[in-house]
C-alpha cells in the first residue's frame, strides 16, 4: 500500500512494554519491530529478514509469541508486550538466560532474543499445564516443533535445544534419558 | 629478556596448582550480554536524528544506467535525500589489496559512473525519516537502464572464460609428475564430473552500516569481519587520514565470510550521512544481501583418479570450473585439497573460470576445501568401492610423513588418530560395506565418511594487555569476535600469563582504534592474535617486575628479575616464595593506574621446513525413504586435529555448527537465479534453505587437542572453517551407501534420488 501524507501521520499511542507504559507519538505504519528499535530505544529486538522467515524479532504479546517484523505497532495498544530486556526479573537473569549462557547456547547471538522469548512462551504454558496435570513434561519432540520458526545459523541448534532442556529440568518440567555430554 | 611463564607444567613444581585456563570449557564472556539483548549490533545504536538509508538497486544485469525517475520519490513526506550517480561525491582510487589491508569486496566503488554490471547493483540510496518512508521511496524510484547482452549462463559463457594462472600467489596450473601419462598406465582408473551450486552466507544479522559524522571525524558501527580493513578503504576512498574514521564492530551477527571487506554500501551510508550532516543506518534486505555481498560460486568439478589394484593412487587430474563477476577475478580453489592431503606422484590442478554479470564472489566457510572435498572425497568413496577395500583403510594407504604439495614434514599431524577415534565413536565397524544393506524403521540406513582439512593460516597481529591497578586487567586488539568466542578466549590466554582469573580480566575487541589485527576469516585469529595476546601479557608482567625490583618499599627491590614470577595475582620471588607482592599493591604504591604491554608478532621462521595444516575426519548417517527418497542425517561424528584448543566448549560450538552448516551444503542449500534476468529468485530465508531445528541430528565433536608449537608459541592453528568441509561428502558418501544411488551435484535432494529407487 502506498504511503501518503494521511498514512504516515503519527498518532499518540501506548503502548506497554515489559510492564512500563510509553505514550509516543507513533507512525500506524510501522512495525512493532521497528518502533521498539527505533523508537523506544529497546534494541534487544533483532532485525533478520523484516519478511516473517527467521524469528530474530520474536515478541511475546500478551505471552503468545508474535513476530514484531509481521506486526503494526498500534495493533498491539492494550496487550502486554514482552521483549527480551523484559524477561529477567530485575536483576536477577531468566533460568533460560542462565542456561543459554552457560551452554554456549548464544553463539554470535543475533536469533537468541528471539529465541528466548518463544522458549519461555514454551516453558511458561508447560508449567500452567503441569498445575492441572502433575505428570506434564516437555519432551525434544515438543521444544523443536515449538522452535521451528526460530532460524540460528552458528550453533547448529544443539546447544540450545540442551539448554532449553537443562532450564525445564531446573524447573522440573522435563526429564532427561541421556546425560548432557560433559566437555572433556 | 623474555620471561618463561608459557609452560605451565613447568611452572607447577614452583607454584602451587597453577590452573591450566588455556583450554578449559569457560563459558562465554558475552553470554550474559546477549541473551539480555544488551549486546549492540551494528543497527543497535539509536541517535538522535537518526536518518535511514535503503539503497536503489538496478533490475538489468548489464548494460548502463539512463537516469533515475526520483520526482515521486522526492515528495513523499520525510524524504530527506536520493543520492545518486549526479550527485554522490568523488571517490578516490586505492590500492585494493589484502596484503596492505585495503582490500575492497566487490572492486568498484558505486555510484561513480554509469556502468552496470548486475541486477541488484545499487545505483542509488533513498534517506528518509523512517525505515518505512524510506522504503517506498525506494520502491517508487524509477531506474531506467538500456540494458546490453548479460552474461548469466555457465555454459554459454564458457567459451570466453579464462585460465588463473596463480592463486593467491602460488602458479597455476599446479603440475606433479607427469597425469597423463601415469593415469594412462594405471591398473584402475575412474573418472567423474561433481557440481555444486551457488550458496549465500545468510548470516543471522544482516549486513549493517550506522555512519555518524563528528566534524571531519567519521564513525561507523558495522558489522564486519574486519574493522582495520573497513577502517583502511574507508578512510583512504574517502580522502580522510586514516585516523580520522574509526570502526566499531563489538558485536557481529555471524559473518562465515561475507562480511570480510567492504562492500558499497557501506560508502553510500558514509556519503549520505556526509551530505546530511545526520547519523546515517543502512540496513540491506535479504534480497540485497542475495544480489550483492558475495556468495561461493558454483562448481564443475572433473576429477580423474588412477590407482594400484592395492589403493595406492598413482595420477589424480582435478579441473575446476567456476565463475567470477566482471569486476573481479574471484577464485574457488577447489583443487586445494586435492593436491594437499594425499600424496600422488603425478597430479595436475587446474582451473577455468567463467565471468558472468553476477555480484562478485567472495569467501564462504572453507572457500574452495569444503566444495573441493565433496568432489575428491566422493571420488574416493567410489575408488574404495571399485578396489573392494574399506574406506578408512583407502585413506590411511596414501597419507605420508610429507605434505604431498610442499613435500616437507607436517609441523604436527594427528590425521591417523582423527580416523581412529572418529570410527570408534561412530561406530564404523559395524558398518556392513555392502550398500542397501542397512535398514531402520522402513528406512534405508547408510554410513559414510571423508576427511576434513584446512591449512594452517596466520598473519601478523597486534594486542595490548593492561594490569590495572584494582588487580583486574584488560585485553585490547582490533581483532572481532563473530561469534566465535573471541572475546572469551582472548582472556583465557591473559589469564594463563597474568596468572589471575578471567573472570578478571576483560576482552575489548571490534574497535579500529585497538592495536591491530588481521581479517578474521581463513581461520586465522586464535593463530594470529592469540600469540600476540600471550606476548603482550608477558610484557605487562615484565613491566611490572621491572617496578618492583627498583622500589625499595617492595619486599622484591634489587632481587633478579629472572627469579620473579607471576602467581595468583602477585610477584612471587622464587627462592623465597614469603616474599610476593599483589599486582594493585605495585601499581597503587607507584601511583599507577595501569602498566601495559604490547605486542605485535609476526610469524616466525619456527614453521620454516614444515607444512602447516589442520585435519579431522568426518562421520556421518543418512536414513533415506526407499520410495519417496526423503535424505535426514541422523547422526554425525567429527573429530579434528587443529593444535592446541583454547576452551573445550566454544571450540564444539564452532565444529557442530560448521558440521550442520555442511549438512546444508549437502541437502539443502542453493541459490537460483533467473535465467533471462540474472536476479536472485530465492533471495529470501524461506526459498533458500538453511539447516532449521528438525534439520539438526545428535553431532559429536572432538579434539586431537595436541599442541604445534611449530606454528605459533600458543600451539594453536584454528577452527572457524574445518567443521564444514568434509560434511557434504560424508553424507554423499551414506546416501550412496543407503540407496546405492551415487548423486554427484549437490544439494542432495529427493528427486535426484527419485530417478534411481
Amino acid at each position: 500500500m502506498p504511503i501518503n501524507a494521511e498514512r504516515s501521520r503519527k498518532k499518540l499511542t501506548s503502548l506497554k512494554v515489559n510492564g512500563r507504559v510509553y505514550e509516543k507519538a507513533l507512525s500506524p505504519i510501522s512495525t512493532l519491530l521497528e518502533i521498539l528499535r527505533e523508537d523506544l530505544g529497546l534494541t534487544g529486538t533483532k532485525h533478520g529478514c523484516e519478511l516473517g522467515e527467521c524469528g530474530a524479532c520474536a515478541v511475546l504479546l500478551n505471552d503468545v509469541p508474535v513476530l514484531s517484523c509481521l506486526t503494526l505497532a498500534v495493533e498491539c495498544e492494550g496487550k502486554e508486550i514482552t521483549t527480551i530486556e523484559g524477561l529477567a526479573d530485575g536483576n536477577r537473569l531468566h533460568p533460560l538466560q542462565t542456561a543459554f549462557a552457560e551452554l554456549g547456547a548464544a553463539q554470535c547471538g543475533y536469533c537468541t532474543s528471539g529465541i528466548l522469548c518463544v522458549a519461555k512462551s514454551l516453558l511458561d504454558k508447560a508449567a500452567q499445564e503441569k498445575k492441572s496435570n502433575p505428570g506434564r513434561e516437555l519432551s525434544r519432540a515438543e521444544i523443536k516443533e515449538a522452535l521451528s520458526g526460530n532460524i540460528c545459523r552458528c550453533t547448529g541448534y544443539l546447544k540450545i535445544i540442551e539448554a532449553i532442556e537443562l532450564t525445564a529440568e531446573r524447573l522440573n518440567l522435563f526429564h532427561r534419558c541421556e546425560p548432557v555430554r560433559e566437555d572433556r | 629478556m623474555t620471561l618463561k611463564i608459557n609452560e605451565p607444567k613447568a611452572k607447577e613444581s614452583t607454584m602451587a596448582k597453577a590452573v591450566q585456563w588455556i583450554g578449559a570449557p569457560l563459558d562465554r564472556a558475552d553470554g550474559e550480554l546477549k541473551t539480555t539483548g544488551k549486546a549492540r549490533y551494528a543497527a543497535d545504536f539509536p541517535l538522535e536524528r537518526m536518518v535511514y538509508g535503503v539503497p536503489i538497486v538496478s533490475p538489468a544485469a548489464s548494460g548502463s544506467l539512463i537516469k533515475l525517475e526520483v520526482e515521486a520519490a522526492e515528495k513523499l513526506p520525510g524524504v530527506l535525500f536520493i543520492l545518486t550517480h549526479e550527485n554522490a561525491k568523488k571517490i578516490f582510487p586505492i590500492q585494493n589489496d589484502f596484503g596492505t589491508a585495503t582490500k575492497l569486496a566487490e572492486g568498484r566503488f558505486p555510484l561513480q559512473d554509469k556502468k552496470i554490471y548486475y541486477a541488484g547493483q545499487y545505483v542509488g540510496l533513498a534517506a528518509a525519516e523512517t525505515l518505512e518512508i524510506a522504503q517506498e521511496a525506494a520502491r517508487l524510484i524509477k531506474v531506467i537502464c538500456k540494458e546490453e547482452r548479460s552474461a548469466l549462463d555457465s555454459e554459454e559463457e564458457l567459451p570466453y572464460s579464462y585460465f588463473p594462472d596463480n592463486n593467491w600467489g602460488t602458479p597455476l596450473p599446479v603440475i606433479r609428475g607427469n597425469f597423463e601419462k601415469a593415469f594412462s598406465n594405471t591398473e584402475v582408473q575412474l573418472k567423474a564430473v561433481y557440481t555444486t551450486p551457488v550458496e549465500h552466507h545468510n548470516p543471522m544479522e544482516p549486513h549493517a552500516c550506522t555512519a555518524v559524522w563528528d566534524g571531519d571525524n567519521l564513525i561507523l558501527y558495522e558489522s564486519t569481519q574486519w574493522v582495520v580493513g573497513a577502517r583502511n578503504v574507508v578512510a583512504d576512498a574517502l580522502g580522510l587520514p586514516r585516523e580520522k574514521v574509526r570502526i566499531i564492530s563489538h558485536f557481529v551477527g555471524g559473518g562465515f565470510g561475507c562480511k570480510g571487506f567492504v562492500w558499497p554500501h557501506t560508502l553510500l551510508a558514509a556519503m549520505t550521512a556526509m551530505h546530511l550532516k545526520r547519523p546515517v543506518k543502512v540496513v540491506l534486505s535479504r534480497s540485497q544481501m542475495a544480489a550483492g555481498v558475495g556468495h561461493r560460486p558454483a562448481t564443475h568439478q572433473e576429477l580423474s583418479i588412477g590407482s594400484s589394484k592395492q589403493g595406492k593412487l598413482t595420477a589424480i587430474k582435478h579441473h575446476t570450473i567456476t565463475q567470477t563477476s566482471f569486476l573481479d577475478d574471484f577464485l574457488e580453489a577447489a583443487g586445494g585439497p586435492t593436491q594437499s592431503i594425499y600424496s600422488c606422484p603425478n597430479l595436475l590442478v587446474s582451473y577455468q573460470v567463467v565471468r558472468l554479470n553476477h555480484g562478485t564472489p567472495t569467501f564462504m566457510r572453507a572457500p574452495g576445501e569444503c566444495t573441493g572435498l565433496f568432489a575428491l572425497e566422493s571420488l574416493l568413496d567410489e575408488l574404495s568401492y571399485t578396489l573392494n577395500l574399506d574406506p578408512i583403510e583407502l585413506r590411511l594407504n596414501n597419507l605420508s610423513d610429507k605434505s604431498p604439495e610442499e613435500e616437507l614434514p607436517w609441523s604436527n599431524s594427528h590425521i591417523k588418530e582423527c580416523y581412529e577415534l572418529g570410527s570408534k565413536i561412530f561406530g564404523w565397524k559395524e558398518r556392513n560395506p555392502k550398500p542397501k544393506t542397512m535398514k531402520r524403521k522402513g528406512f534405508l540406513v547408510g554410513l559414510g565418511m571423508a576427511t576434513a582439512m584446512f591449512p594452517g593460516v596466520r598473519s601478523p597481529g597486534a594486542a595490548k594487555v593492561k594490569i590495572l591497578s584494582d588487580g583486574t586487567a584488560e585485553v585490547l586488539s582490533a581483532t572481532q569476535d563473530l561469534g566465535t568466542g573471541t572475546y572469551t578466549t582472548m582472556k583465557q590466554i591473559a589469564a594463563e600469563v597474568l596468572r589471575i582469573s578471567p573472570h578478571r580480566i576483560v576482552s575489548k575487541l571490534g574497535d579500529s582504534s585497538y592495536p591491530p589485527a588481521p581479517v578474521s576469516g581463513g581461520s586465522m585469529t586464535s593463530a594470529s592474535v592469540g600469540p600476540a595476546v600471550k606476548s603482550a601479557a608477558e610484557k605487562a608482567i615484565e613491566a611490572l617486575i621491572h617496578i618492583s625490583i627498583k622500589d625499595s618499599s617492595s619486599c622484591l627491590y634489587h632481587l633478579p628479575l629472572e627469579k620473579i614470577h607471576a602467581a595468583d595475582g602477585k610477584l612471587v620471588y622464587q627462592d623465597d616464595p614469603s616474599k610476593t607482592e599483589i599486582f594493585e599493591e605495585i601499581l597503587k604504591r607507584n601511583n599507577l593506574s595501569h602498566i601495559e604491554g604490547e605486542s605485535f608478532v609476526k610469524p616466525d621462521n619456527s614453521a620454516e621446513g614444515y607444512t602447516v595444516q589442520s585435519h579431522g575426519a568426518q562421520f556421518a548417517e543418512v536414513e533415506v525413504h526407499p520410495l519417496l527418497g526423503q535424505i535426514r542425517v541422523t547422526r554425525m561424528v567429527g573429530v579434528f586435529d587443529v593444535g592446541r584448543i583454547l576452551n573445550q566448549k566454544t571450540a564444539r560450538s564452532q565444529a557442530i555448527g560448521g558440521m550442520i552448516m555442511g549438512i546444508g551444503m549437502a541437502l539443502h542449500e542453493k541459490t537460483v537465479y533467473d535465467p533471462r534476468t540474472g536476479r536472485v529468485v530465492t533471495d529470501n530465508l524461506c526459498d533458500y534453505l538453511i539447516p532449521v531445528m528438525a534439520d539438526s541430528p545428535a553431532v559429536e565433536a572432538d579434539f586431537i587437542d595436541k599442541p604445534d608449537p611449530r606454528f605459533n608459541s600458543l600451539g594453536v592453528r584454528g577452527l572457524g572453517e574445518i567443521g564444514i568441509t568434509g560434511v557434504a561428502a560424508a553424507t554423499a558418501n551414506a546416501v550412496y551407501h543407503a540407496t546405492g544411488i551415487r548423486i554427484r551435484d549437490l544439494p542432495i535432494t529427493p528427486d535426484k534420488l527419485l530417478k534411481w529407487l
